[in-house]
This record gives structure tokens, C-alpha cells and sequence, in this order.
């Protein structure tokens, strides 16, 4: 009972700072309210019991990512309103299909998690050979989901190369 | 309902008090070592040898006129000294300042918490804290302010990563993010990791100094270029406020050091027994004497050294500090695969 209130109140908080990131004029401002969203989010996961994963993400996203927005949104001065697209029916029609599309895959989620319910949490960790937060995702990334594990580690590799490429024309 | 819900209150009233009391003192400190480096008395007017200076500064700051700038973003302007006090106080949660000891008849944990992941919740609050400097320059709508915020927001993200990188080695070495293990296991090991890890240990230091934007990393307060720092537009309690923020952080820096790398409330060779009679002096008071011991050097360093220039900063952070946290991390993780 009081994880549901818990849960409702902090998905409210969740939803609504992502209304006011997408919807507040100043750019400072939205990133402010993507930190604490981002924040809510951590909350989130503490819920669930994933402290490590609560931490990694203020540190990662709160503590680090938006800084870096907010250190571009600062040096570039935006306080000039946006100018009108030529179609100003774009943007919504844009915006509607993303939506639906993103919709149709929790749908998609949703229903195929209510065919095939997932294993019961408490059996899938009884298999681990260690105990504890950290250690239990640490043996999982370096035993099942070794590959996944890497082909993100790759992927950032080359996205850092790639921007100091960009960024520095002659090496 | 004692267990679960008065003691840990008691515990956080305590501990936040403490802070507090410690940050003023600090301040008070700092004035008297530097005034005795450069051969003068520091405050001596207030009460005896001025130990109540802190007091007339709390006084005076509280009952000054609190100004905010008209052209000044007021939410945001409000908002930074809270957010960079607020991370500088939930820090203490997981400090382990002794073991568990029986007071009145019950057993008593001295620290707040102890979590899985205690180090790297200290991490990530920390580096929310960031945005309390960021802020503050943005939100005074002045040039200075905000040159000296962009300053400090770059120093700290460059230090973040090499401070971390040496926490992933002392992590490596304990096998656990736990403060309390962390401390265990240097007591199972009969070592402190100042031994083990010596390059990680000066490492922290040095980037622990860069985090609280102390002396020779104190460019976003560098009054000479920037007129005062990214607090240029504040006054009043709203001041003081960042100032306590920065204290905290550097008790905060000096508790971690000690916990990781001193041995944290483990008296010197913990493992040697005919040194027994050392425990007359109780667990906590070496934890402290030990984090006094990274606060004295702190003024120290700051009656010493001349300030970095930026490049030199950057220099030193990303081509100097980083490489060689690398190098360790990799160094730690090879013996230690050998030696298992």
C-alpha cells in the first residue's frame, strides 16, 4: 500500500516535470526541470531497490550529462524567442507520429508482458552466486548480458572518437 | 519505534549541528593559520584569542541586508545557495564516523546509514551540488558571476573524473562500496589504503582540493580577475550560505580521505596488539583527529601555494591527474588478479 502511494506520487512528480521540460519558454529553466526529473526518476529506482542503479543515475545524468547542457545552453544565448517553421502544422504532425509510435511500443510491451509474464524477481536472483546490489549487476553485465555490455561500451568508444574528430579538424 | 525512528533523528540532529558548529569554526581556524603564516594574531577581539568570532560573523551575516538584483532570474538566484548547501549536508548520511558502541544499555551504530553503494551515493550528491555554482552565476545576470561559473563548472566536471577514477582503486582494493566495509576491510588487512594505494591517495587530494574550489584551485573565487567570484551578486545570509557549503564540502572531502585511505575510526596498527592501550582514546576522536589532520593541511596548502592559472588547471587535470588515475586503476586491477 504505501509503495503504491509512493510509486503514484513519484510517477505524478516524473510526469509532471516532463510536461514543464518540454513546455517552459526559458532554456535554463527546462533543464532545471530535466535535473529534477531525472532525480524523481532515481527515486524511482530506489522503489524498486536498485540503489546502484539510483546512484549511477544522478551521478551520470543529473550530476554530469546536464551539467554539460547547461554549461551549451549558457554559452549560446537563447534568450531570443525561436522563429516560426514555414508549416507551423510540422512540428505537431511530427510530434503526433513520434507519439504513436512510442505508444504503440508500450502497447506492444505491455501486451506482450501480459502473454508471457516475466520469471517472479525473487527466483531470477536466487541463481546468482553473490549477494548484494552492486555485486548482482556486476556478475549479471559480465555473465548474460556480456554482449549487450560491450556493444555499448563500443558504441561510446566510437561517439567519443567521432567527436574529437569533429572537434579538432587537423590532428 | 526508539530503534527505527528517535535514534536515527537523534543522530541526524546531532551530526547536522555538529556541521555547523564545525564549518564556523572552521572559518575561525583558517583566519588564525594563515594569519600566523604571514606572522600576525588573526581576530583577537572577540571573547579570548577571538574564539567568538564566529559567532559576530553569524550575527552580522544574518542581520545584513539581503539584495536581489533586479535584472536577477529571483527563482533560480534563490534556488543556487540552497542547492549548493543542501548536497553538502545529505553527504553525512553515510559517513562512518565510529563502529557500533553500547550507549546507555543499547547498542548504537555511529553513522547514520550504512548503504551497498554508501561511496557512490557521496559521488552522485556531490556532484548535484555542482549546480548550486552554475546557477548562482547564471541566474545574477552579470558578466563576472557568470565567467567565474562557467570557470568552475568546467574545473569540477575535469576533477570529478580523475577523483573517481581513484575511488574505483580503493573500491578495487575493498571490494565493496559500502563506507563501512571499506573501513573493515582495511582493519581485515591490517593496513591502511594509504599504503596500498599511494598514488590514488595523493590523487584524491589533490582533486578534493579542486572540488571545493580550494587554493591553488580557487579560480571561480579568484577576486583579482572576477571581482569576487560566481557569488559576486549575493549578500547577506544567502552568502554565508555558499560558504558554509563550501566548509561542509571540505569537512565532507577530509571524512572521506580519512574513511578510505586513514583507516577511518581505526586507531594507527590497528593489527598490532601490545599497542592496545591506544584505545583508550575512543573510536570517533580518531576519525576525527585524522579528519583535522586533512583540514589543518588544507589552510596549510592555502598559506602556501600561489593560485593555478586556467591552462595550468586544465593542464594539470586532464593530461596529468587523469593519465595517472588510469594507470593506477589498471595497475590495482592487474595485481589484484595475480594475487587472488
Amino acid at each position: 500500500m504505501g509503495e503504491a502511494i509512493a510509486f503514484y506520487t513519484i510517477a505524478a512528480f516524473v510526469l509532471g516535470f516532463a510536461v514543464l521540460v518540454v513546455s517552459t519558454k526559458d532554456t535554463v529553466h527546462s533543464v532545471l526541470f530535466l535535473v529534477l526529473d531525472f532525480l524523481f526518476v532515481a527515486a524511482l529506482y530506489v522503489l524498486l531497490g536498485a540503489q546502484f542503479l539510483a546512484a549511477i543515475q544522478v551521478l551520470v545524468y543529473a550530476g554530469g550529462i546536464v551539467v554539460l547542457y547547461l554549461f551549451v545552453v549558457m554559452l549560446v544565448n537563447l534568450k531570443r524567442p525561436p522563429e516560426a517553421h514555414q508549416d507551423p502544422n510540422r512540428r505537431g504532425k511530427l510530434g503526433f507520429a513520434l507519439s504513436a509510435v512510442v505508444l504503440a511500443e508500450l502497447g506492444a510491451i505491455a501486451a506482450y508482458g501480459y502473454v508471457r509474464p516475466a520469471p517472479a524477481l525473487a527466483q531470477a536472483s536466487q541463481v546468482l552466486p553473490v549477494t548484494g546490489n552492486t555485486e548482482e549487476i556486476g556478475w549479471l553485465l559480465y555473465t548474460s548480458y556480456l554482449i549487450p555490455f560491450e556493444i555499448a561500451s563500443m558504441l561510446l568508444l566510437v561517439a567519443m572518437i567521432g567527436a574529437i574528430i569533429l572537434a579538432k579538424r587537423e590532428l | 519505534m526508539v530503534d527505527s525512528f528517535l535514534v536515527p533523528l537523534l543522530k541526524i540532529v546531532i551530526v547536522l549541528n555538529a556541521t555547523l558548529v564545525g564549518v564556523t569554526y572552521m572559518v575561525l581556524l583558517e583566519r588564525k593559520v594563515i594569519a600566523w603564516a604571514q606572522s600576525r594574531l588573526g581576530p583577537m577581539r572577540v571573547g579570548p584569542y577571538g574564539i567568538l568570532q564566529p559567532v559576530a560573523d553569524a550575527v552580522k551575516l544574518m542581520i545584513k541586508e539581503d539584495i536581489t538584483p533586479v535584472r536577477a532570474d529571483k527563482w533560480v538566484f534563490t534556488a543556487a545557495p540552497i542547492i549548493a548547501m543542501v548536497p553538502a549536508l545529505i553527504v553525512y548520511a553515510v559517513i562512518p564516523f565510529g563502529p557500533e558502541v553500547s550507549l546507555f544499555g543499547r547498542p548504537v551504530t555511529l553513522y547514520i546509514t550504512d548503504i551497498n553503494v554508501g561511496l557512490l551515493y557521496i559521488v552522485s550528491v556531490a556532484s548535484v551540488g555542482v549546480y548550486g555554482i552554475i546557477l548562482a552565476g547564471y541566474a545574477s545576470n552579470s558578466k563576472f558571476p557568470l565567467l567565474a561559473s562557467l570557470r568552475a563548472s568546467a574545473q569540477l566536471i575535469s576533477y570529478e573524473v580523475a577523483v573517481t577514477l581513484t575511488l574505483v582503486s580503493v573500491i578495487l582494493v575493498a571490494g565493496s562500496l559500502s563506507m563501512v566495509s571499506i573501513v573493515r576491510a582495511q582493519e581485515s588487512m591490517g593496513v591502511w589504503f594509504a599504503f596500498l594505494q599511494p598514488i590514488a591517495f595523493v590523487l584524491f587530494f589533490i582533486g578534493g582540493l579542486a572540488e571545493t574550489n580550494r587554493a591553488p584551485f580557487d579560480l571561480p573565487e579568484a577576486e583579482q580577475e572576477l571581482t569576487g567570484g560566481f557569488h559576486t551578486e549575493y549578500s547577506g545570509m544567502r552568502f554565508a550560505l555558499f560558504f558554509l557549503a563550501e566548509y561542509a564540502n571540505m569537512i565532507v572531502v577530509s571524512s572521506v580521505a580519512t574513511t578510505l585511505f586513514l583507516g577511518g575510526w581505526l586507531r594507527p596498527f590497528s593489527s598490532v596488539g601490545w599497542l592496545s592501550f591506544l584505545d583508550i582514546i575512543p573510536s570517533w576522536a580518531w576519525f576525527l583527529l585524522k579528519s583535522f589532520f586533512f583540514l589543518y593541511v588544507f589552510i596549510w596548502v592555502r598559506a602556501t601555494l600561489p593560485r593555478y592559472r586556467y591552462d595550468q588547471l586544465m593542464r594539470l587535470g586532464w593530461k596529468v591527474l587523469i593519465p595517472l588515475a588510469i594507470i593506477n586503476l589498471v595497475v590495482t586491477a592487474i595485481v589484484k588478479v595475480i594475487l587472488l
